[in-house]
Parts: structure tokens; sequence; C-alpha cells
């Protein structure tokens, strides 16, 4: 399987007060568990992309139940008031279990 | 056959109960009434206050650029008519985020409705819908 990388935009630096625009992507099939097999007519199981959260030091920020609906290399947009600077975690939480996360830092303008 | 009126009111009293069963603007196959259900618990839920952004044109169904927001919502959900599977998705805002709103693409199988519910702040249930006309549907198969 494709390696499953994410990417975040975050601007560097911010003022407290701050509201900036935060764009996550991850790379990932979102197999949705109704496809088949064109070859030998079996489905394909599910493999999603459940859960994804973003938080800031720990605050939540948002937080995203998925659904097979959502596109393959799911992308999310949303805008955070920044309280100061900080660390914007993010994960995102396969089927199987897995977490991918990448954290990234505000620092002071 | 020849009506009498006393039939012809059954008639009439029949039929419009059958086009007012579908309550709300659904009239879907795929279990969304009862995900909105699920997701409000049986709450009187209130048109308009929230804002889908979808084009009204998809070229491509596998990934549709869509935006919900609502002011002061908690949590919007996102739920497709026309899908095998209603749920798109269930965004939820914590205090940091600035804006109940949120950008993401998705997968629609066809021309369809999409419903956007808004839990508010103050507990109550807010939606909207708007139809995506979808030129090749994105569900594979």
């Amino acid at each position: 399987m494709a390696k499953v990388k994410p990417r975040v935009k975050v601007p560097k630096k911010a003022k407290a007060g701050d509201v900036i625009t935060i764009k996550t992507l991850i790379s990932h099939p979102m197999e949705t568990g109704l496809r088949k097999d064109k070859k030998t007519g079996d489905l394909i199981p599910r493999k999603i992309i459940n859960k994804f959260v973003a938080t800031f030091e720990g605050e939540e920020v948002v937080n995203v139940a998925i659904d097979p609906a959502v596109s393959a290399n799911p992308y999310f947009e949303f805008d955070m008031t920044v309280p100061g600077p900080g660390t914007v975690r993010f994960e995102w939480t396969d089927d199987d279990g897995t977490v991918y996360d990448l954290e990234k830092t505000i620092k002071a303008a | 056959m020849e009506l009498t009126r006393r039939q012809a009111m059954i008639l009439g009293a029949g039929a419009a109960a059958a086009t007012a069963l579908p309550l709300p603007v659904l009239a879907e196959e795929n279990g969304a009434a009862d995900v909105i259900k699920a997701f409000t618990g049986g709450a009187e839920v209130k048109d308009g206050g929230v804002e889908i952004g979808a084009p009204e044109i998809a070229e491509n169904g596998n990934t549709v650029p869509v935006e919900v927001s609502a002011d002061g919502a908690a949590s919007i959900l996102l739920v497709s008519m026309g899908n095998p599977r209603p749920e798109v998705a269930t965004f939820n805002f914590g205090k940091l985020a600035a804006a109940s709103s949120a950008k993401t693409r998705i997968r629609l199988a066809g021309t369809q409705d999409l419903v956007a519910v808004a839990k508010l702040k103050d507990g109550s249930f807010a939606q909207a819908s708007r139809s995506v006309k979808v030129t090749i549907g994105g569900c594979g198969g």
C-alpha cells in the first residue's frame, strides 16, 4: 500500500487572537467497502480514516467523524483562533487503529 | 366505474396523506432520515441558518469540494441523500475553532441533494439542503 503521508499548512507565525486558516491533507485510499475487485468480483474491504482531530496545546479545535463518503486523500480546511504561540497537533485514525500524526509549531509574530 | 362523492373524498385524503409522508424535504431510500434522527435525537429541526457551499454541477463525483458553515454551531452533520450510505462526515468544533465552518472533499454517487444539520450551541437544530448535479458518479464499481 502506498505510504500514508499527512500534510498540513499552518502559518509559521501568528499573533495571539489571530484567526488562521489551516489546511490538511492525508494521502489515503479511503476504500469504501462497497467497491468490487474487477477480476474476482470480491468486495474490497473497507479501510478509511474514520476520525480526524486537531488540537492546540491539548485544546480541541476540530474533531471530524468521517464516513466512507469522504474522498480519497481526505482534505480538511478550517479556521482557528490562535491563543498564543504553541503547537498544533493533528491526528488521523485509520480503521485498523493506526494513528497518523503531525505537529506544527506556531511562533509568536 | 363511477366514483361516488364519498369515495372521491377518501381517495383524495389518501393521496394527501401519501404526499405528506416524507415530512422534511427528504425523499430518500438510503436511511438518511434515520441518520439525521440519530443526530438530533428526534428534536425539531428548523430550516435555515446553515450554509452548504458546493458546486452546482460537479464533473467528477469522486471529489466534490464542499463547505459547511453555521453560525454558532457546536457540530454539523453532513448527509447525502443519494449515496449508498447516507453519512458523509460530522464536524465538531472546539473552543479554538474561529468559525463553525469547514471545507472538505466528498464522494457523490450521482446527482442528489446534500443536507447539513447543525447542532447549535443552545441545543437546537437547524438544517439546509442543496442539490448537486454529478456528471460522473464517484462510488466506484
